[in-house]
């Protein structure tokens, strides 16, 4: 790497990982080797679902979090503690309530003693540069959460940072007030003027990154680590309805889903990926059988990016369901559109009792764990195992929050399928009653 | 045009208009208000510097009415001195207890420790220490009894503002980092706001708790010695021995007004300002308080405030300046072997300690008596639990019936509380006249005297509780015909299970506390006592017989600490498991 093309960077990760030590021994690898840079004058898009890292990924770049292994530098040099050329705008805000807008506006400036009528024409450029003027006295919680995120962007503004980072800015906006503030922004961009030099974006929303960014890095899960650059080459002001806009987005889809698929949009070479331990997807068996019958309605084949655009969902909310429904053998899913398959139309279309059975079958086939937990239930004698048990077993693959959630998500799928009962108190697990002869409940008459 | 403004943590209260001062009424009162308080305070505090050795030359109360006022100022003033000493060391023990992962180790279980150390036990101890620190003078007995109010007021403090350093949003410790907030800057802009609330909510409480202790520490019999400072307490405490039943009643008068007026002046502005630093960004109703809105009318204050302005703006620059956190050259890393290193330090000096306090105990007194004064234990724990039984089934109804009806809720908080804060040992005199004129035996009445102070606490959290429970759950409770005892089972018992537990924790606190003053009273020539340990404490302390001091606190406080993890700490975390409303 050349002198000047590693002065021509703002912010280099390399070669970072971060572990964090697991209860039950052992280290989780939240990051595994990842190296990143941000260069002046470039958008850059960190997308991933939860669990990819991203998050902690921004927080060592901007000096928060220290990397286990690897090194971030800026303009070359070693970065140790917060990083003082980025400012982050945060998903919640982070106002202090006991503030007004301008002392919030204020703050990082009067922490660097700046002095005070400085600071104060500084903050008052920024919030009108948000659009906030007049709101200067204002305490935040006299705000919506539109203004109060302005405030949270004024603040950074107001720093000039090499680097202006935001993670998950607009998720705790409504949808109407998020696309509104996006779109400032990004004519923030576009005019040329914007107060810092480039961008970093942590998102999980594939509409946001393509709309604001010049280069989407995809970040994979379980460990996060990069799994490919997607480069956004459409010229801006961008607009959804633009057919490459729409190309992306169905390749983003694809790649997102698929978690084997190559990121660089040329012909596939589909990298294998070792075998994991299989991570359940963080899906309840309501939101299951609820998206199988939106599916079957719609005609059994459905464009991912139109139906989370229908159903306002981000793809947090989406992909899980469609990846459960997937690994159950309900859909499958390829090229950014999800099918319904013969198996999931029954299942969409069955009475309760014959849904349970479906859901059983198709539970004990695809998910070993289910297969080992009945057989264990079966042989003991008091028919009961502890929930430490299973957690034994997930802990040595996750994180002690990840194995609870599998957990959970193993228990309502189990619960659903009338394989198993859990009893909360004791945290005990019990094969279930057989049901009584559900037959007649499901004859068409009585549906 | 822009004034300087004193940075925001200082000026609470701005008024509207920074336009030309223009005095009005409300200028008259503040103005007048504060010179009349700080020429009283004045006063009052120049009295503390008369000299006297003891024990020849004993300030003497006389229990004359008219001297109530000034020895009223006076306890009032120990005990907002205490108050001052309490915030300061809240402040400087949560923080280190919060923020160094090592001292959290040994500083929370020492709070829990000292919180369950009765407050008599401190006053043996210090007393001597302190007059002879202060030879010669009145300050020495004034340094005792602000000590002894202080123990009684600064562990829930502590403990609240430790909770809320804990508990400061992730994402604003990480904006205050990013930012570049110098360590005073996030002190006075961040984690003291943060931690406003639960520090004046908590400090009402322990305040009301430093009254009871006003007669213990102002006439101070310690070590077979005599002192007394003149104050309410002493009043009580002579008014008692000369059997002057008029003279306690007017105490008792003196007593009521000062706690509303303390309430009124100083107390409900400071929850009402303290609204302002809600974590919750909700836009309620703001909180209004008469006292607040005439400060904010008065243009005095922001006359003060324009002319410290600048100093005040140049002190928290200096400090900020000095504060900087300059970014760690290397990683620091955790060393594991410093961590066991320290840890068996700790334990060594601990059990080191523990061995230490044992082998006296036993080597002046003996095993038997050990064995005396656990029995004893027995009989005060066996006390404090009737108590707590008899509460829950009197007070847990009422408190319910007055939780659900709103209008009725809002009258009897304030009065609830006032109530929790008014000394009971004020009105024990009379009940020990009851009790000599009935001849009921202390053996039962200490345990209606314990309660006169500590059932309020179960009472005032009970209502809250009441409140909490959602209004849904109450109306499909009418629905489906939910009533009587199936309503308790399924809907309110579970419902204020969570508050009725605090509320039985700080009852029983209080109630172990309360058995010293409550096992052994005295009318006049005539002592009651209980078979007791509270009794054990205060005989002990009387006579200046160290180590039965000693085993008596020691016991104490082993019993209330055991009891806490045994049965408290279990049923809250039930509570916070099992029964949570959300």
């Amino acid at each position: 790497m050349a002198q000047s093309a590693t002065l021509a960077t703002l912010l280099t990760a390399e070669q970072v990982s971060k572990t964090f030590p697991l209860s039950a021994g052992g280290e989780q690898t939240v990051l595994e080797t990842v190296s990143l840079t941000v260069a002046p004058g470039e958008v850059v898009a960190l997308l991933g679902r939860s669990g990819s890292g991203k998050s902690t990924l921004l927080r060592i770049l901007a000096g928060l979090i220290e990397p286990s292994t690897g090194a971030v530098t800026r303009h070359g040099i070693a970065l140790h503690g917060p990083n003082p050329d980025v400012a982050m705008v945060f998903q919640s805000f982070a106002l202090l309530p006991w503030l007004t807008v301008q002392e919030n506006a204020e703050l990082g400036l009067t922490a660097r003693g700046v002095p005070k009528e400085t600071a104060e024409k500084e903050a008052m450029h920024a919030l009108q540069m948000v659009g906030l003027e007049g709101f200067e006295g204002a305490y935040p919680k006299e705000l919506s959460g539109g203004m109060r995120q302005r405030v949270g962007f004024a603040r950074a503004f107001v720093m000039k940072p090499d680097v202006l980072m935001m993670d998950e800015p607009f998720s705790a906006l409504d949808v109407l007030t998020a696309e509104n503030l996006r779109g400032e922004i990004s004519d923030l961009w576009e005019k040329g003027s914007f107060p810092s030099k480039s961008i970093l974006l942590v998102t999980h929303n594939i509409e946001e990154a393509i709309l604001l960014a010049d280069r989407i890095v995809v970040l994979g899960t379980n460990p996060g680590r990069i799994r490919g650059e997607v480069r956004v080459d459409i010229a801006r002001p961008r607009s959804k309805s633009q057919p490459r806009f729409r190309a992306l987005m169905d390749h983003v889809y694809t790649v997102m889903t698929n978690p084997e698929a190559s990121v660089e949009e040329a012909p596939t070479v589909t990298v294998k990926q070792p075998k994991r331990f299989p991570m359940l997807p963080h899906a309840r068996s309501g939101g299951i059988s609820g998206l199988l019958e939106i599916i079957h309605d719609r005609g059994g084949r459905e464009d991912l990016p139109q139906l989370a655009n229908d159903l306002r969902l981000e793809i947090d909310d989406l992909l899980p369901a469609v990846d459960a429904s997937a690994l159950l053998g309900f859909a499958s899913v390829a090229e950014g559109d999800v099918t319904i398959t013969d198996i999931g139309k029954e299942f969409a279309t069955a009475g309760v009792h014959r849904s349970h059975e479906i859901f059983k079958e198709q539970l004990l086939s695809s998910v070993p764990l289910t297969g080992t937990v009945l057989r264990v239930l079966e042989q003991k004698r008091d028919g009961r195992i502890g929930k430490e048990f299973l957690l034994d077993i997930l802990d040595e693959h996750f994180s002690d929050e990840e194995a609870e959630k599998q957990f959970q998500t193993l228990i309502d799928w189990g619960r659903y399928a009338h394989l198993f009962e859990y009893d909360a108190d004791e945290e005990r697990l019990y094969l279930a009653e057989p049901e009584e002869d559900g037959a007649e409940r499901d004859s068409p008459a009585a549906v | 045009m822009k004034l300087t403004r004193i940075p925001q943590f200082v000026a609470g209260l701005r008024g509207e208009s920074e336009s030309q001062p223009s005095f009005s009424a409300a200028d008259l009162a503040v103005g007048l208000g504060t010179l009349v308080l700080l020429y009283v305070a004045a006063r009052v505090g120049a009295e503390s510097l008369v000299k006297f050795s003891p024990p020849d030359v004993i300030p003497t109360i006389s229990l004359d009415p008219r001297n109530l006022p000034n020895y009223a100022a006076r306890s009032t003033l120990r005990m907002f001195i205490a108050l001052g000493f309490s915030t300061l060391f809240t402040f400087v023990y949560g923080y280190a207890a919060a923020r160094s992962r090592r001292a959290e180790k040994v500083l929370v279980p020492l709070l829990d420790i000292l919180q369950s150390v009765p407050v008599l036990g401190f006053l043996s101890v210090t007393v001597t220490l302190f007059i002879a620190m202060f030879r010669g003078s009145l300050l020495g007995l004034e340094a005792a009894a602000i000590f002894a109010i202080f123990t009684g007021q600064a562990w829930n403090m502590t403990f609240s503002f430790y909770q809320s350093l804990r508990t400061v949003p992730a994402e604003l410790e990480e904006m205050a980092t990013l930012y570049g907030l110098s360590k005073w800057e996030r002190f006075t802009r961040l984690e003291l706001p943060s931690s406003v609330i639960g520090l004046v909510w908590n400090g009402m409480m322990s305040f009301g708790g430093g009254w009871f202790f006003l007669a213990a520490s102002e006439s101070i019999s310690v070590l077979n010695r005599q002192y007394t400072l003149p104050g309410l307490g002493s009043y009580v405490a002579s008014a008692i021995a000369a059997r002057d039943l008029h003279a306690v009643g007017w105490a008792i008068v003196t007593m009521v007004v000062l706690v509303l007026l303390i309430d009124q002046l100083f107390w409900k502005p400071l929850v009402t300002i303290a609204d302002r630093y809600k974590l919750e960004l909700s836009a309620g109703e703001e909180r209004r308080f008469w006292v607040v809105d005439l400060w904010k009318a008065a243009s005095l204050p922001a006359l003060f405030e324009r002319i410290l302005g600048p100093s005040l703006h140049a002190a928290d620059r200096l400090l900020s300046n000095f504060t900087r956190v300059t970014p760690h050259a290397e990683r620091k890393q955790t060393s594991k072997t410093a961590d066991m290193v320290f840890n068996v330090i700790v334990s060594g000096l601990a059990i080191g300690m523990l061995i230490a306090a044992i082998r006296f105990v036993l080597s002046s007194v003996g095993l038997k008596e050990v064995g005396h004064a656990a029995v004893l234990g027995l009989a005060t724990g066996a006390r404090v639990l009737a108590l707590l039984v008899f509460s829950t089934i009197v007070w847990t109804p009422i408190g319910v019936a007055i939780g659900f009806n709103p209008r009725l809720a809002r009258l009897s908080q304030p009065l609830v509380q006032i109530f929790a804060s008014f000394p009971a040992n004020f009105l024990f005199p009379f009940a020990t006249l009851i009790f000599i004129r009935l001849g009921i035996h202390l053996n039962w009445g200490s345990m209606l005297l314990m309660a006169l102070g500590a059932q309020w606490y179960l009472l005032f959290n009970v209502i809250g509780g009441a409140q909490a429970v959602p209004n849904d759950l109450r109306e499909m409770a009418t629905s489906i015909g939910l009533r009587g005892i199936r309503k308790w089972r399924f809907l309110i018992g579970p419902g204020i299970f969570g508050s009725w537990v605090t509320g039985a924790i700080t009852a029983s606190g209080g109630a172990w506390n309360a058995s010293i003053v409550a096992e052994i009273v005295s009318w006049g020539n005539t002592t009651l006592k209980a078979a007791g340990l509270g009794a054990y404490i205060a005989d002990a302390t009387a006579t200046g017989d160290w180590p039965r001091i000693v085993l008596g606190v020691g016991l104490m406080s082993v019993f209330v600490v055991t009891l806490n993890r045994v049965v408290w700490k279990p049923l809250y975390h039930l509570a916070q498991t099992r029964f949570q409303l959300s």
